[in-house]
């Protein structure tokens, strides 16, 4: 081969491997999640209904094994995302589906309800402001908002139940606890919100894997004008 | 090459050579008046805008000697930009009787500017590393960790301690003086002097109180101690600046300082408010162990050992 030839193949060899590298950094950095649009789907100023489900395991996609959050979008459907539009200065109500079980948390404070409306949140209709997590099932994850001040512990459900559910979207079939609770939302912005519950199996200190993954146990709230 | 190639000498102009000007003189004088101008506009007009401004005895202290540090340097950097100005407009190419080489022969070296030259950036560098070593004693570390032993310790009769907690992602904070709750928010009275012991649940973080003029790293298992005096009431920020995982960026909030009878109350206040939650807490301690092992409980007392013996999800650790 001529060495015009040569020098030709090594060029196009060079700018595959370049831009295949740049995919592949690109493709990491920016997971891109679908963006679940609730600032439609109520009067304007009405309350916005927030319904989402955590769950032990995804059941698929690139981590079926890793815990999630789901969210119901506003036509009723399980949506594998974890960044919500919503209206400013809006009461939201937040009901979460917690499919999970639970532990001790690692920081107590975790148990503490922080941000909500009154203060409170509720289990299964029963409102508490504190959840030891030395009790019973312990707590499987929390909802914080930490730039607002937000955090609720939801409370884990009982492994050694027959009916937990193995892979989402969980049904109200399965063993759950429902969460209740509401807060408002804050001015225009992005707000990141994660859980405290070092719930990444298998990583350093737990907070590897889906908690460090946008889409898994951590996402944005993206308050819209 | 020939016998012929023209000499320095060559070049000099024709008749009776002109007084060479007293170069020297004139670039002090230019410097001289500069730096008397420079100077004080910058320490009485900018000064007192420096970050991170006086809220606090450290901040005070660590302005004033960015504010000592910029004075005895700008005079420096004045005499190299009046040099290299001057230089460039007597001593250009294109001058008309320029002497060749350019600056003459004194140019080449000069035994005594270059003795001044050492001798003077020598003693200044001396004299301000004695000044900041002064600073860092007299001001009990100037805001930065000292560890779990200081060495420089406030003399101030009374000191509140505040446990400041990082995790993955966020501050805490602890007042074992008000029976230990915890909370997220940061709030400090006002004229007293203040003793960070900060330690961290899990990964490095570090927490810097920007214009408290605080920093020091969260250390798992580390009672990092810093010390400041408050000096005037108002907001602040805390941020994490230790690169600590996804949500590092959005670590941060807001303290404030407020007046002490303000802080009284608001402390009593929220110790009774938190106390369902402060008796589910691990007693106070200096630094805590956090499980290494994911989600099973943990944040226990430096008494026992970090590390799970199970590391079944969720299994319930020794002290738990």
């Amino acid at each position: 081969m001529s060495f015009g030839g040569r020098l030709s193949t090594f060029l196009v060899l060079l700018a595959v491997a370049v831009g295949a590298a740049v995919y592949a950094v690109v493709t990491f950095l920016t997971p891109n999640p679908q963006v679940v649009d609730f600032t439609g789907a109520q009067a304007v100023g009405a309350p916005v209904d927030l319904t989402v489900q955590t769950v032990g395991a995804i059941g698929f996609g690139k981590h079926p094994t890793w815990v999630s959050y789901l969210v119901k979008d506003p036509g009723g459907q399980w949506i594998h995302s974890t960044v919500w539009k919503v209206p400013a200065h809006t009461r939201i109500n937040v009901t979460v589906e917690q499919y999970d079980s639970g532990s001790p948390l690692r920081n107590q404070q975790w148990g503490l309800v922080q941000g909500t409306t009154g203060g409170t949140a509720s289990l299964n209709g029963t409102t508490f402001s504190v959840y030891n997590s030395y009790d019973a099932n312990g707590v499987g994850h929390t909802f914080a908002i930490p730039t607002i001040g937000l955090n609720v512990p939801l409370v884990g459900v009982d492994p050694n139940a027959t009916n937990t559910c193995g892979a989402a979207p969980c049904t109200t079939n399965y063993v759950h606890n429902v969460m209740r609770f509401s807060f408002t939302s804050p001015g225009p912005g992005e707000y990141p919100w994660q859980c405290f519950v070092p719930c990444g199996l298998g990583f350093l200190y737990g907070n590897g894997g889906p908690m460090s993954t946008i889409n898994y146990m951590g996402g944005f709230l993206d308050v819209a004008a | 090459m020939t016998d012929t190639a023209p000499t320095p000498s060559a070049h000099q102009p024709a008749g009776p050579p002109s007084a060479e000007p007293r170069h020297f003189w004139r670039m002090f004088a230019i410097w001289i008046v500069l730096s008397a101008i420079l100077d004080p506009l910058f320490y009485f007009l900018v000064g007192p805008h420096v970050p991170p401004g006086t809220m606090t005895s450290s901040a005070a202290e660590n302005q004033l000697d960015f504010n000592i540090l910029f004075v005895i340097a700008l005079p420096v950097i004045l005499a190299v930009w009046v040099y290299l100005g001057y230089s460039i407009i007597m001593w250009r190419a294109s001058r008309k009787d320029a002497p060749e080489p350019v600056g003459g022969e004194a140019a080449r070296t000069n035994l005594r500017v270059q003795t001044a030259w050492i001798t003077v950036t020598s003693v200044i560098v001396l004299f301000l590393a004695g000044f900041g070593t002064y600073e860092l004693i007299q001001n009990y570390g100037a805001g930065g960790g000292q560890g779990p032993n200081p060495i420089w310790k406030p003399t101030a009769s009374h000191i509140l301690p505040v446990q400041v907690i990082g995790q993955q992602w966020k501050f805490t904070y602890r007042y074992p003086t008000y029976g230990g709750f915890e909370t997220q928010q940061l709030i400090l009275p006002a004229d007293t002097t203040i003793a960070f012991h900060v330690t961290s649940l899990d990964v490095i973080h570090s927490f810097w109180a920007y214009q408290l003029s605080i920093k020091a790293d969260a250390n798992p298992q580390v009672d990092n101690v810093a010390y400041t005096t408050t000096r005037q009431l108002g907001r602040f920020t805390v941020r994490c600046s230790e690169l600590c995982g996804l949500w590092h960026g959005a670590m941060y909030n807001f303290g404030q300082v407020v007046p002490k009878a303000q802080f009284d109350s608001w402390a009593r206040q929220t110790e009774l408010t938190t106390a369902a939650n402060t008796r589910l807490l691990p007693p106070f301690a200096w630094t805590y162990v956090p499980d290494a092992n994911g989600a099973g409980g943990g944040y226990y007392n430096n008494t026992v050992d970090p590390y799970s013996p199970s590391e079944v999800y969720g299994a319930r650790q020794p002290a738990s």
